[in-house]
């Protein structure tokens, strides 16, 4: 039988991966922007399971806002990538120190 | 029991394709793992009778952000070769906060084995569920009254990013003739057009 379990489970190890491929990838930036879609996808599968766990249809609310703040974060880091490419020729983002931040 | 059997098999599917997308050598090939595990998510949410939100992320996953991502990924000239050389470096971190992040969540539940926290007893839930509606209706009639107004501040995000990812990106292009607005709108016709007696058989003078 499935239970809420199941679905935790998979959400917990699609997190985890999202965050091991920010660790593993730490130079592009590209499969970084990518691992934080995976976390967001994790972060969704957690919200519905739940809202259908506790019949309460907030959750799937919610987990439609997440899809759209992860639609404009991709649009966005997206479009930083593309001009910090065109300004640098390179993508790697371990030594970025363009703001001296 | 088909039930038990497509639950693990879009797991199963979900997870592997996850982990294609960090171990990838060809970013390409990263994002089509991603299509493939943001299809299997939707199944999952299908699973359960979350289909709005199923149907959403095949819409909005696999038909904006990915093809979004190709486009990137294809259109940068990058040495993705020259990116890697870090990998092998940053595998016993990365491997290393895995293994930390998977305790916790094993001591979170070993916890919950040896009894639960009571967190006090719930109110009724605000927006719980009927068999009879359907679940896009039931979506839908709860998105356009009780958050109408969150509703809304979603579509100011998406319009807020959509313009400044074309600030950030629009480049603007010499050698090429745009359009002047203001002087073909003050254009008048007695200035534009000319009225002449031609007489018969001469040639016109322009």
């Amino acid at each position: 039988m499935i239970g809420i379990e199941h679905y935790l489970v998979v959400s917990s190890i699609l997190f985890v991966m999202g965050v091991l491929g920010i660790f593993l990838n730490r130079k592009n930036v590209i499969i970084i922007l990518m691992a934080i879609e995976l976390i967001l996808l994790a972060v969704n599968i957690n919200l519905v399971a739940f809202s259908v766990f506790l019949g309460d249809l907030t959750g799937q609310i919610f987990a439609m806002f997440v899809l759209t703040v992860a639609a404009g974060e991709a649009a966005i880091g997206l479009a930083i990538l593309v001009i910090y490419f065109r300004g640098r020729g390179t993508i790697a983002v371990d030594d970025v120190n363009r703001m001296k931040g | 029991m088909i039930q038990l059997v497509s639950f693990y098999i879009f797991a199963s599917i979900v997870i592997a394709s996850a982990a294609m997308v960090i171990f990838a050598r060809n970013p390409v090939h990263s994002v089509l793992w991603l299509i493939v595990a943001f299809f299997n998510a939707a199944g999952l949410m299908v699973l359960i009778g979350a289909e709005f939100i199923a149907m959403l992320l095949v819409i909005v996953y696999v038909g904006a952000v990915a093809v979004l991502f190709l486009f990137v990924v294809m259109m940068l000239d990058i040495d993705f070769a020259e990116l890697r050389a870090g990998f092998v470096k940053n595998v016993p971190l990365g491997i290393l906060l895995a293994v930390v992040l998977v305790a916790e969540l094993v001591l979170g539940i070993g916890a919950y084995q040896a009894g639960a926290v009571q967190l006090g007893t719930p109110e009724a839930g605000v927006a719980t569920t009927s068999a009879t509606v359907p679940n896009i209706e039931a979506i839908g009639g709860l998105l356009y009254s009780k958050y109408v107004f969150l509703f809304e501040t979603a579509g100011l995000i998406l319009l807020v990013a959509m313009v400044g990812a074309i600030v950030l990106t629009h480049r603007r292009s010499h050698g090429t003739r745009g359009q002047n607005i203001s002087s073909q709108v003050q254009r008048r016709p007695q200035d534009a057009t000319r009225n002449v007696n031609q007489p018969v058989g001469q040639g016109i003078e322009l």
